[in-house]
């Protein structure tokens, strides 16, 4: 890769002959993580279960392929995947321009709370789902209440819209945090001129502010659809077991039993399914436009017009139903101490001494989860933003795919990944055997792609013709990148940060397999009082659920009123 | 910068991970997520014989169990605890343990030593059996069911939780028991007329007793698939304690759940791993399993607690299979379950 020529062309030249060279450094970090985190952990595991006997057997393809219950479950998976996005999206869009480009009192609070339903422990979420969706409902009373004795009653648990409600549920953040990140940095003044120039509020949305936003839109439909693809929890229990996805099946085959070569032709079916996937979204992403992107506060602004009152009522309605009202569920049980409500289950929890060995203290647990989670936004930030750089600075084939590359990992089965690590990085050169490091490493394998997501958009549209202008007045690459670049990337890597951070709190992904002896978190705890009978254990359960999502609502605020470069809070 | 320092770092702990040396012995003992023990207690052991115990945690029964025998040349402990009789087959099989023979076993009765070789130690017992909603029973002036064939009986539709036995044990020890009872040639028709008389299914312990079960949750349901330690549970977990338990245990429905210990084939400390084994049997140990995992001992000199001797009764005549038959034919009457009660 490396080449010195003779001092022939110096002034073109330099930078064209520097760019593999560059671009090899700014990949190597994000293709050694990769590497060594994900390909040759999914790849042994798969292999391992293919070579039963040590030599490669594919009639276990074969056996899996002609199950006509296989391809039942395949399609099942990738429909409700679809209809989850685009519902997700339907209802994501707008909520992102309310929160990106209205102003109102609340809203960045709001925007921080908005991730909140993203980090919680899905069988936490799903009891919750469970009371509105019953028969003892809201609805159902106020039905009952409008219609008396004849009044239908809805039940929608163990359906499929309980599924695609709870994907929507937990992926809207993913919606508003990717679209909105963009929208905030669009230049009100295109639409605006639309306007002067006659075209409705539709129009102008359609045919100028929709073509620019359609790579964040993207990103955000790529993540969304990968994250439900591999849906397991949500299926499992808001579905029934009557319906499973392929990530059931594996889980099953891995777990219970020890089925591996049929887990890996399904893992093998997983990565064909997202690889086809990833390469109609790069289709569509590479048709990114470049635009003058304008930076900070200066496009938000407050509702104008009754209109825009009403859209930001019918927003803020689609939050509270969608999003507040089962996380105030939860809130409801945790302060419900048998008759009336008070502080009994913080006070129990709070109580808590590490008398036993397993004992999960509540301060540790949050300083465990705060811990891992900023290990891993670091991890995250540092291999997304090398791989994004290169994806839209980098010459060569490696630089196209990097970005695609790095989010199959979101799609790849949790279990795959979490087994692959068990039987390959536990020797040798790279023994992690009960390493702390497997935690934040697993999950910045997931929170990766977030960051690439969010700031490629951004780095697409950065007007080159400004970098061009500062290196003419002489800038050099740094303070071009200082000047340019990090003002109006700044506010991405803040949102990929803290939905790096989300992520990890979360602990998604391979991290439920990765043994620990002494970093307990708050998801731990939650399952661990979860797992027993008794009424103070499901409450301490409900508490800890609540001190988790006051723990990340407060952190992603905190996020986002951080200063990067020049850029002030947004 | 950062990304020279955090290679640094990566690079440091690897390192780090690679000489951790045991000086002092440690053990690592492999084991479920329901695990625990009293911090004392294990200190105590450890003060006695000099070996330190790290407790390490990964998942439930089954996914410990098969991470064991994926990693059996590079192992992850020295012990594991939590396999019990529905997958013993399998890690005799996999022939992932050694075996010892402890002088504890003396007082632990015949039938909970499954294994004649003794590659595997009984340490608790914990039957898996229907729980009921005592104050729903006595609302509706209904009968508890007492026999498993009662369940279709049209009075207690949409009355039962049970959980999906392909990703739950206790799920799996309650179709096992419907085995036991109707045969082989009977169980898939008695789950048609459960079906038929609308039982639920959840994937896991948790969603059925805490998203389903009345006397838990909001759910509707009166009877739930749970363990016969529940009652105690819920009485210990309450405040104020009530005098009498919240739920029940219908006695002839139980399946005999026995958890055991094994010392992995390669350890480097057979000799502290056969101490740990014994201290596992020890009265210390045993009388602090009913608190700590709400299951009952299995040695006969161990004193249970006040609100297990009151509220808790050890089933008498369980339903059993034997763990090799269960071993052999677990995946294909799943798989009829499953195409019976599910598609």
């Amino acid at each position: 890769m490396t080449t010195t020529s003779g001092g022939a062309t110096r002034i073109g030249g330099l930078t064209r002959e520097r760019g593999p060279v560059v671009t090899a450094a700014l990949l190597a970090i994000p293709l050694v993580f990769l590497g060594l985190f994900f390909v040759w952990p999914v790849a042994t595991i798969v292999l391992t279960g293919l070579r039963p006997e040590g030599v490669l057997d594919l009639g276990a393809l074969w056996r899996v392929l002609q199950d006509p219950t296989v391809g039942g479950v395949a399609w099942f998976t990738l429909w409700q995947a679809v209809v989850s996005t685009l519902l997700t999206l339907a209802l994501g869009i707008p909520g992102a321009y309310a929160l990106s480009r209205l102003e109102f009192r609340g809203r960045g609070v709001l925007r921080a709370a908005v991730t909140v339903p993203f980090v919680l422990p899905t069988v936490v979420v799903a009891s919750a789902f469970l009371a509105l969706l019953g028969p003892p409902s809201p609805l159902n009373t106020l039905l009952g209440g409008l219609f008396g004795e004849v009044a239908p009653t809805i039940d929608l648990r163990r359906t499929v819209t309980a599924i695609l409600i709870a994907h929507a549920f937990f992926n809207y953040a993913v919606v508003v945090r990717t679209v909105g990140g963009l929208w905030s940095l669009l230049d009100p003044r295109l639409e605006d001129a639309a306007r002067v120039m006659g075209a409705s509020r539709w129009r102008a949305f359609r045919e100028v502010s929709l073509p620019l936003l359609r790579p964040a839109i993207a990103s955000a439909a790529a993540i969304v659809f990968l994250f439900t693809f591999t849906s397991f929890g949500v299926v499992l229990i808001l579905g029934g077991p009557a319906r499973a996805t392929i990530e059931v099946e594996i889980h099953r085959a891995t777990t219970q039993l020890l089925d591996l070569p049929l887990a890996s032709v399904l893992a093998l079916l997983q990565l064909v399914a997202v690889v086809s996937a990833l390469f109609v979204y790069g289709r569509l992403q590479r048709r990114a436009t470049r635009q003058p992107l304008v930076a900070g506060d200066q496009t938000v602004r407050p509702p104008r017009t009754r209109g825009e009152r009403l859209f930001l009522s019918a927003n803020l309605t689609v939050m509270a139903v969608l999003l507040a009202a089962p996380l105030l569920v939860l809130v409801e049980r945790s302060l419900d101490v048998g008759e009336g409500y008070g502080f009994g289950h913080y006070r129990t929890l709070f109580a808590t001494t590490a008398d036993t060995i397993l004992a999960v203290p509540p301060w540790v647990a949050i300083r465990n989860s705060i811990g891992f989670a900023v290990a891993a936004t670091v991890v995250a930030v540092v291999v997304g933003a090398l791989a994004a750089t290169a994806a839209v600075t980098g010459r060569g084939p490696l630089a196209r795919v990097v970005d695609g590359a790095l989010m199959v990992p979101l799609g790849t089965s949790a279990v795959t990944i979490g087994f692959g690590f068990l039987i390959t990085l536990n020797r040798p050169p790279v023994d992690l055997r009960g390493s702390p490091l497997l935690i934040p490493l697993a999950q910045a394998l997931i929170a990766t792609p977030f960051v690439v997501r969010t700031l490629l958009p951004v780095l697409r549209s950065i007007d080159e013709r400004l970098r061009e202008a500062a290196a003419t007045l002489g800038a050099t690459p740094r303070r071009i990148w200082q000047e340019v670049d990090l003002p109006i990337v700044g506010r991405a890597l803040l949102v990929a940060a803290g939905f790096s951070f989300a992520i990890a709190v979360g602990e998604f992904g391979a991290t439920v397999f990765v043994a620990r002896a002494q970093f307990p978190t708050m998801p731990v705890a939650i399952f661990r009082f979860l797992g027993r009978p008794g009424a103070a254990n499901f409450g301490q359960a409900m508490a800890m659920s609540t001190i988790l999502m006051v723990v990340t609502a407060s952190a992603l605020l905190l996020i986002d009123r951080l200063r990067v470069g020049q850029v002030g809070r947004f | 910068m950062r990304s020279r320092t955090m290679l640094l770092l990566l690079g440091a702990a690897l390192t780090l991970a690679a000489c951790a040396e045991d000086d002092p012995v440690t053990l690592r003992l492999l084991t479920h997520d329901s695990f625990d023990v009293t911090t004392e207690v294990l200190e105590g052991f450890t003060a006695e014989t000099d070996i330190e115990v790290e407790v390490i945690p990964s998942g439930d029964a089954g996914t410990v169990l098969n991470q064991a025998i994926l990693t059996q040349d590079s192992p992850q402990g020295d012990l594991l605890f939590g396999v019990d009789n529905t997958f013993l087959s399998r890690a005799l099989d996999a022939e992932l343990f050694q075996s010892y023979r402890s002088p504890r076993l003396d007082v632990v009765p015949e039938r909970f030593q499954l294994d004649p070789e003794h590659r595997v130690t009984p340490v608790d017992v914990g039957d898996v059996c229907l729980n009921y909603d005592v104050a729903f029973f006595e609302e509706q002036d209904l009968p508890v069911p007492e026999d498993l064939e009662d369940l279709t009986d049209e009075v207690y539709r949409g009355a039962l939780a049970v959980q999906n036995p392909a990703t739950s044990s206790p799920g799996l020890a309650f179709l096992l028991a419907t085995i036991e009872r109707f045969g082989e040639d009977g169980y898939l028709d008695f789950w048609e007329r459960l079906r038929d008389n609308e039982v639920v299914v959840t994937d896991g312990w948790s969603e059925a007793y805490y998203g389903e079960f009345s006397a838990a949750s909001d759910g509707d349901r009166p009877l739930v698939v749970s363990y016969a330690s529940s009652p105690p549970a819920e009485v210990f977990f309450a405040d104020p304690q009530p005098d009498e338990a919240p739920t029940g245990v219908i006695e002839g429905s139980c399946f005999r759940q026995i958890e055991f210990v094994g010392i992995l084939a390669t350890t480097e400390h057979p000799d502290a791993a056969q101490r740990f084994v014994d201290f596992m049997l020890s009265p210390t140990f045993q009388e602090d399993i009913p608190l700590q995992m709400f299951v009952f001992p299995v040695v006969e000199d161990a004193e249970l607690p006040e609100v297990f001797v009151e509220h808790a009764e050890l089933p008498e005549e369980p339903f059993e299979l034997d763990p090799f038959v269960i071993g052999e034919n677990r995946e294909d009457w799943i798989d009829a379950w499953t195409r019976t009660v599910l598609r």
